[in-house]
């Protein structure tokens, strides 16, 4: 039986870069940053009020799992902004796309009244987008 | 709707204000008047809409923001009685109570847990990177970097 998911990859084009998205601007919090060799680092984070899920800031650099062509055509998809990584949760979502917006993060979307709840998009430092939704999405009157 | 429409615009920048100026301003002697007079509200306005937002009263996020920091001056190898002091608290009493409440650890098991684990990351580094991701690295064949740590 599986019970829960505990890491999962968010693919960066550059780790000193994405340590600063998600740590300083977003607010996640670092959980290992660990060199593994002269170019590269195993490095994650959590959101900051789920530390049992760990996002692997994963570069996509020539490797094993990435052979060249791979690499540069991920690399091309993510910079397109292609992958969306996911829904991020938090208490007040106009509170927070105005604190995010004043660290600089790029919005596509602003807090936005869909049929299925408010919902706002974000990009990433390095193309990934998320929807930022309120904790509560079925009360769309979820503001002060 | 639109962030330009979204009700009292004005109401959300200012409890953000406020909220920030507490993240940068954490070490300074800041009392609830500071920290209202940032938001331009009366203080018992401003901490019904703090809580409502952010699930705590402005000063029980100082608190959670300067245990924060502490964590972090401590796993940077500062010693307890300077962390205290780098988050604005002035007794170390009660700096360590509140560490331990929220944090579970006093500040000085915590500094000594987090002393091992380094030391231990130090020695065998891939013990703490699940196989699968190592292997796929290739991290496991080139172990040149454990070899220079040592």
């Amino acid at each position: 039986m599986i019970t829960k998911m505990t890491i999962t990859n968010i693919h960066v084009l550059d780790q000193d870069s994405a340590y600063d998205f998600y740590i300083n601007k977003l607010g996640f919090k670092l959980v290992d940053d660990i060199p593994m060799g002269p170019e590269t680092r195993w490095l994650t984070v959590s959101p900051p009020e789920q530390p049992d899920l760990q996002l692997v800031l994963f570069p996509v650099t020539v490797s094993k799992m990435f052979p060249k062509e791979v690499a540069e055509t991920l690399i091309d998809l993510i910079k397109r902004g292609i992958f969306g990584c996911g829904v991020l949760t938090c208490n007040d979502i106009f509170a927070t796309y105005e604190e995010l917006k004043s660290k600089g993060v790029e919005f596509i979307k602003p807090p936005t009244k869909e049929f299925y709840g408010t919902e706002a998009l974000f990009k990433d430092d390095s193309g990934n987008y998320f929807s930022l939704q309120p904790l509560n999405n079925f009360d769309n009157e979820n503001n002060i | 709707m639109t962030a330009d429409q979204y009700p009292k615009i004005y109401l959300y920048r200012r409890i953000v204000q406020a909220k920030v100026f507490i993240d940068k301003c954490y070490a300074e002697k800041i009392d609830l008047n500071n920290i209202s007079d940032e938001a331009y509200f009366s203080k018992f306005h401003f901490i019904r809409l703090f809580k409502s937002i952010y699930g705590k009263t402005p000063h029980q996020y100082l608190t959670s923001v300067r245990i924060e920091k502490a964590q972090q001056f401590l796993q940077q190898g500062k010693p307890v009685t300077e962390a205290c002091s780098l988050v604005g608290f002035e007794s170390p009493s009660t700096f360590s109570g509140l560490f331990t409440k929220l944090v579970g650890k006093t500040p000085s098991q915590y500094l000594d847990s987090h002393k091992e684990r380094q030391s231990q990351i130090q020695q065998t580094p891939l013990a703490f990177v699940p196989g699968c991701y190592a292997y796929m690295h290739g991290w496991k064949e080139n172990s040149n970097f454990e070899e220079a740590e040592k």
